[in-house]
Formats: C-alpha cells, sequence, structure tokens
C-alpha cells in the first residue's frame, strides 16, 4: 500500500504529445479514476506508472520513491488489461500464480495465496480450466485474481470491463468495488465511461487531449464542472449546451437570449455574469434540470420547445425538443403525457444553470 | 387469382423438366462425390500413380528401354551393400538435421528481431525474404561462384583479413563439402522459418508480454514461459514442412557439387537420380528414392501427433 505521485508528466510519441503535464496526487488506499474519450492520454498516463511506457518527462512517485527507470517488475504493482492477457496456454491456477513464481514464493505461500483469492473471487471451481473454458466474466475475475494474489502496492486497471455485456460490467462493477474496501490497495482504474468513473472513484480525474480538465470527488465534478468539456462529460444523458447573449434591461436584471430561449437570470447567477453583459456566453442547463411546467411557473425561467422524440425509460420519459434553432433533452417524469410535435413548455431549474466563457469554455 | 395460376403452372413445368443428373444431386451423397472428383483425379494422376509406379518399378529389374521382371526384394537388398547409398543415407540425416536445428534457432531470431517495431519495418521483412524467392538454381549458381577455389569471393574477403593463408577448396574437400551445401541450404531456408514465426509471433497478444513483464518475468523468462509455448504449434509445422523438404531435397546439391567430390555429399534425392537417370538402372533408383519413405512417414505421424497434442492442451 502506498501514495502515488505524479509530476508534471509528459509523453511524445513521434511527434505527437500524448500526454501533456499530468500533476496528481492519489492518496494511500484511494480509488482513482481517470476517464476521458478515447485518445485522452488516460491509458498512456496509466502505462507510464506500470513501467510499460518510457517517461518523456516529469516524474513518477510509487511510496515516495522515484520510479521512472524501475523496470514494471521491480514497482511492486499489479496491472488488468482491457483483454483480460490471461496466458492462454496455463489453466486458471497457473496464471495466477505466475507472479507469484517469478517472484520465487514458496509453494506452500503460492498455493494458500492463490486458494484464498479463487475464493474472494468465487472462482475455486474453475482452477484447473484453462483462460477459453471461461466465460468473459470469468477471466475478468481470474484476471483480478492475478492482481490480488501479488498483494502490491497499487492496482492498476485498463478498461478492465469494457469486454463485458452490459449486465456483467454492472456486476463486475460492484465486485471490483467490494474488493477494493476489503484490500484497501491504492487503486488507479482507466475508463472511458463516465458511469463506471462516477460509480467506482473516491475521486476522478477527467484528461482530454492529454491534458487534466478536473480533479475531484464524483457529485464534484457533476455538480460544478470546471469548464464546458467536463459539464458534458460527466452526466447521462449530457448536459445541454446552448448558445446566449446576455443583456442588462432598464432595472439592472441580467437576460440570456437566442432566438428560442428568453429567460431572466436567476440573483445569484446575474452576479457571475454582469461583467460579462453583451457578450456572447454557452448555457448549460442538465436534461433533469428540465422539467414540463405548470402554469405557477414563472414564464421568464421557461422555454418553448417542440417535441421531437419521446423515449419511454419507466421511471422517466426522455424529451428531444427543438429549443429555436437548437435541439436538447429533457428528462421529465413519467406522467407527462408528451406525443411527437406537440407543444410545450419546460420549466428551468433556478439553481442549476451552468455558464461557460464564450472563448475559453471554463465555467463561470 | 391469376396471378396465382400463374405461380402453380410455373412449379409444375419445372418440376417436370428436370433432368434426371439434378435429381441425383440432391442426393448429399452422390453431391459430396462429384464435388471430390476433381481433387481425386488431381491426387490420383499426379501423387497415387507416380507413387505406385515407383514402387512397382523397385521390385523389377527394369532399366531404360527394359521393361524388366519382378525381382522381389533384390533392389533394397543391394542396397544395404552399397557404401554409397549408405554415405547418403548419413548425409541425408546430417545435413536434415543439422540445417533443421540452425534454420531454426536462426530464424526464430529473426523473427523475434522483426516482430519488434522500427522504420523500415516492411521493407526489411521483404528483403528477408529475397533468398527464399530467388530460383534456388539461380542462387545456388552464385553461392557456386562464391566457394569457387579460384576466384571465391569468400577466400578473398578471408585472405584480405589475414585470417587464412591458404585458399580453401571449399567444395573440393569431401567434409567441406558438405558443410558448404549445408550454409547454403541454411542460407535459403532461414527466411521460410523467420517469415513463418513471425507470422506466428504476430497472433500472440501483445499485452501478454506486458502482463508478464508486471508478473515478474524478466525478457527471457517472457520468452521461456509465454512465447515459446504459444509459439509451439507454429513450429511445429514449420519444422514439419523444412524436414519433410531438406530430406528430400535434391537441386542444391546437384547444381553446388553433384553428390562429388567422390560422392562425398550425395542425398537419397541425388543418389536416387544418379542412378536412375544418370545410370539408367531405374528400378534401383526406385528402390534408393522409396527408402527415404519409411523415414518421413515416421517423422510425419510423430509430428502430427505431436502438434495435436499441442493443440488440444
Amino acid at each position: 500500500m502506498a501514495r502515488v505521485e505524479i509530476r508534471n508528466l509528459n509523453k511524445t510519441f513521434d511527434g505527437v504529445h500524448a500526454v501533456k503535464d499530468v500533476n496528481l496526487e492519489i492518496n494511500d488506499k484511494e480509488f482513482v479514476v481517470l476517464v476521458g474519450p478515447s485518445g485522452c492520454g488516460k491509458t498512456t498516463t496509466l502505462r507510464m506508472v506500470a513501467g510499460l511506457e518510457s517517461i518523456s518527462s516529469g516524474e513518477v512517485l510509487i511510496g515516495d520513491k522515484v520510479v521512472n527507470e524501475l523496470p514494471p517488475m521491480d514497482r511492486d504493482i499489479a496491472m488488468v488489461f482491457q483483454n483480460y492477457a490471461l496466458y492462454p496456454h496455463m489453466n486458471v491456477y497457473d496464471n495466477m500464480a505466475f507472479g507469484l513464481k517469478m517472484r520465487r514464493f514458496g509453494r506452500a505461500e503460492i498455493d494458500a495465496r492463490v486458494k484464498a483469492a479463487a475464493e474472494i473471487l468465487g472462482i475455486q471451481a474453475q482452477l484447473q480450466r484453462k483462460p477459453r473454458q471461461l466465460s468473459g466474466g470469468q477471466r475478468q475475475r481470474v484476471a483480478l485474481g492475478r492482481a490480488i494474489v501479488r498483494h502490491p502496492k497499487v492496482f492498476l486497471f485498463d478498461e478492465p470491463l469494457s469486454n463485458l455485456d452490459a449486465k456483467l460490467r454492472v456486476q463486475m462493477r460492484v465486485e471490483i468495488k467490494k474488493i477494493h474496501a476489503r484490500l484497501g490497495t491504492t487503486a488507479i482504474y482507466v475508463t472511458h465511461d463516465q458511469v463506471e468513473a462516477m460509480t467506482l472513484g473516491d475521486r476522478v480525474v477527467v484528461m482530454r487531449d492529454g491534458v487534466v480538465q478536473q480533479v475531484g470527488e464524483p457529485l464534484e465534478l457533476y455538480n460544478a464542472p470546471a469548464n464546458r468539456f467536463v459539464a458534458g462529460f460527466i452526466g447521462s444523458p449530457a448536459m445541454n449546451f446552448a448558445t446566449v447573449t446576455i443583456a442588462a434591461d432598464a432595472d439592472g436584471l441580467l437576460w440570456a437570449n437566442n432566438e428560442g430561449i428568453h429567460i431572466k437570470l436567476p440573483a445569484e447567477v446575474a452576479g457571475r455574469l454582469r461583467k460579462h453583459v453583451g457578450e456572447s456566453v454557452t448555457l448549460g442547463i442538465r436534461p433533469e434540470d428540465l422539467r414540463a411546467a405548470a402554469s405557477s411557473d414563472a414564464a421568464d425561467l421557461a422555454v418553448d420547445v417542440i417535441v421531437e422524440v419521446v423515449e419511454k425509460l419507466g421511471s422517466e420519459i426522455l424529451l428531444d425538443v427543438k429549443v429555436g434553432p437548437s435541439t436538447m433533452v429533457a428528462a421529465v417524469e413519467p406522467t407527462v403525457r408528451a406525443k411527437v410535435h406537440d407543444q410545450l413548455r419546460l420549466a428551468l431549474n433556478p439553481d442549476r444553470l451552468y455558464f461557460f466563457d464564450g472563448a475559453s469554455q471554463a465555467a463561470i | 387469382m391469376a396471378v396465382s395460376d400463374v405461380t402453380t403452372s410455373d412449379t409444375y413445368a419445372v418440376s417436370v423438366r428436370r433432368w434426371p443428373i439434378t435429381r441425383l444431386l440432391e442426393d448429399e451423397r452422390w453431391l459430396a462425390f462429384v464435388l471430390l472428383l476433381p481433387t481425386l483425379v488431381l491426387l490420383g494422376l499426379f501423387i497415387a500413380y507416380p507413387f505406385v509406379k515407383g514402387v512397382e518399378l523397385s521390385v523389377t529389374d527394369a532399366k531404360v528401354g527394359v521393361p524388366g521382371s519382378f525381382v522381389g526384394m533384390q533392389n533394397f537388398a543391394l542396397l544395404l551393400n552399397d557404401s554409397i547409398f549408405r554415405v547418403a543415407v548419413w548425409n541425408t540425416v546430417v545435413y536434415t538435421a543439422v540445417t533443421t536445428v540452425f534454420k531454426l534457432a536462426l530464424g526464430l531470431w529473426l523473427a523475434l528481431l522483426l516482430n519488434r517495431n522500427f522504420k523500415g519495418k516492411a521493407f526489411t521483412r521483404a528483403f528477408i525474404l529475397l533468398p527464399f524467392i530467388i530460383p534456388t538454381v539461380l542462387s545456388t549458381f552464385a553461392w557456386k561462384w562464391m566457394f569457387d577455389p579460384t576466384f571465391s569471393v569468400i577466400n578473398w574477403t578471408l585472405f584480405r583479413l589475414g585470417l587464412i593463408g591458404t585458399r580453401i577448396n571449399w567444395l573440393g574437400d569431401p567434409s567441406l563439402a558438405l558443410i558448404s551445401v549445408i550454409i547454403v541450404n541454411i542460407w535459403r531456408g532461414v527466411p521460410f522459418y523467420a517469415i513463418s514465426l513471425l507470422a506466428g509471433l504476430q497472433t500472440i497478444n501483445p499485452e501478454l508480454q506486458d502482463a508478464a513483464a508486471i508478473d515478474g518475468a524478466r525478457p527471457w523468462q517472457r520468452f521461456w514461459y509465454v512465447t515459446w509455448p504459444l509459439l509451439l504449434p507454429v513450429t511445429m509445422v514449420v519444422v514439419l514442412f523444412s524436414v519433410i523438404q531438406t530430406f528430400a531435397d535434391f537441386q542444391l546439391v546437384y547444381v553446388l557439387t553433384g553428390g562429388g567430390p567422390a560422392n562425398a555429399t550425395h542425398l537419397f534425392a541425388t543418389y536416387a537420380y544418379q542412378i536412375g537417370v544418370g545410370t539408367g538402372l531405374l528400378s534401383q533408383g526406385a528402390a534408393i528414392s522409396l527408402a527415404m519413405f519409411p523415414v518421413l512417414l515416421v517423422v510425419v505421424i510423430v509430428q502430427l501427433l505431436y502438434i495435436r497434442r499441442v493443440e488440444t492442451l
């Protein structure tokens, strides 16, 4: 068990700057998730921590020791790969025992550790099987087992669930969370799935184009995204965006306007936006913060829309709607009776309006 | 109503006009036979017939122009007492064993090198194949010139480097001649090994190397515990093909030494050719060729059994 520190980490491949000045401190026993779209540098960062990829510049520290020059085997880490990377010619037992054999553990110790891991993962019955005789979920368990038996300082996960079907993915997600709670080993987990990131991570690191966008606890990212990218990446369905112009009326009240939107900004938001009057900014509103307006709702915090698609999910209804020139998604209560082409008024939750700078896209 | 009428009468017409052959082919057993026929004819004509004819010849005393009559196992009995035949058998075994070991070792080494990422990878891979692509007779003639006692470029280089004082008679000295032939065979055979093993290496998931590195395996351990066992089935097939080819090799020795000096480099095939065609003793030539058969049969059976065992592991 150990803390991991990444200082000014950079990676350049053939002139492509894949990871740019990444700084990250991961505490002992913490579960940190790196998330971002493919090609954002998250896997490369993980592989540099593992020692599978050379470091162009910067430092990686494991347990307060710089490991830049150490080969993977001497970093005391274990890694779970996307495609399981089980040795196809070895049975489950030997797959899990391999790392211990390489490190010259005694036969009895190996046996005890493999059996203990198999019990945690519920694969005792499969120990003599070959990987190809196992289902995807079982293979993933063996890959986890191979990491567990080593009792490493740090677990590294490289999109370990992306090859599983949706149902199994949820199940294994819970299991990984349980195992982490039980073993308490520091873990770095890479995924492109924001749901996985939000559910697993003590803290989540959002990356894009090799740059860390924001580091924070899951709800922090959801409630206070640092920029438009994080706002759009975290949350499902994704946040709606619209370009609006900020205008002040005769009473000094601020309004956000475009062809379909004409809303009066609540005082708290207006305070932050005052110096953007006359500018074009991005308005963000989450689907769950739009609801069918009642007659009692203020007309100046609502938008008139035309329904284009109705998706009935059961617990809620997703409406794809046209707001002036742009489209938005609204997650409304299942009792709302809306049909395609209906005209509808949606009320905006005044406490959950986001604004992003027109140029830098940073949160205002 | 009208449409359905047309359809019914059409179907009726088709079933009436069907050829008897078409009806026969509806039966899957007949269809299978018809589909197999071209292959059967080709295999029969070009493999089974010559083989049977060879067996037939080997038990007669046929010569060129003389049909011959049945003599039983006499030709084979003669071979047992033929010292050149014994040399040829020994040469073939040495030739096959030594070249296979070197071709496998060098080919594997090259394949491992070529499996890495480097600039000009595609070009190098194509370049490596050259000895395999050039017609054997052509490249062997080039080697013959390089081994020439007077004009040998090898001798010239060694001499200039101060490594030798006198010219080496590569093809004239009996033991050196066999070594020379072996060198050329290795040179020609390595590309086949390298490219085939490279193809095998590329089917191995590179993540396994990463996993093994993290598991604490050093580079040679990664090779020994992960790469080699996974490459074994491909290796066995490559070795099987290569052993068969090498055991029955002809062109290389024929062009380079013609079996000489003093029959020192004869292999099964060249000796069979010399006796059967050169001397005109067709029956004895056939007997020499057939003597190869049991050895190759055992090699094939052993290796195929082994491959099956490895694959079901």
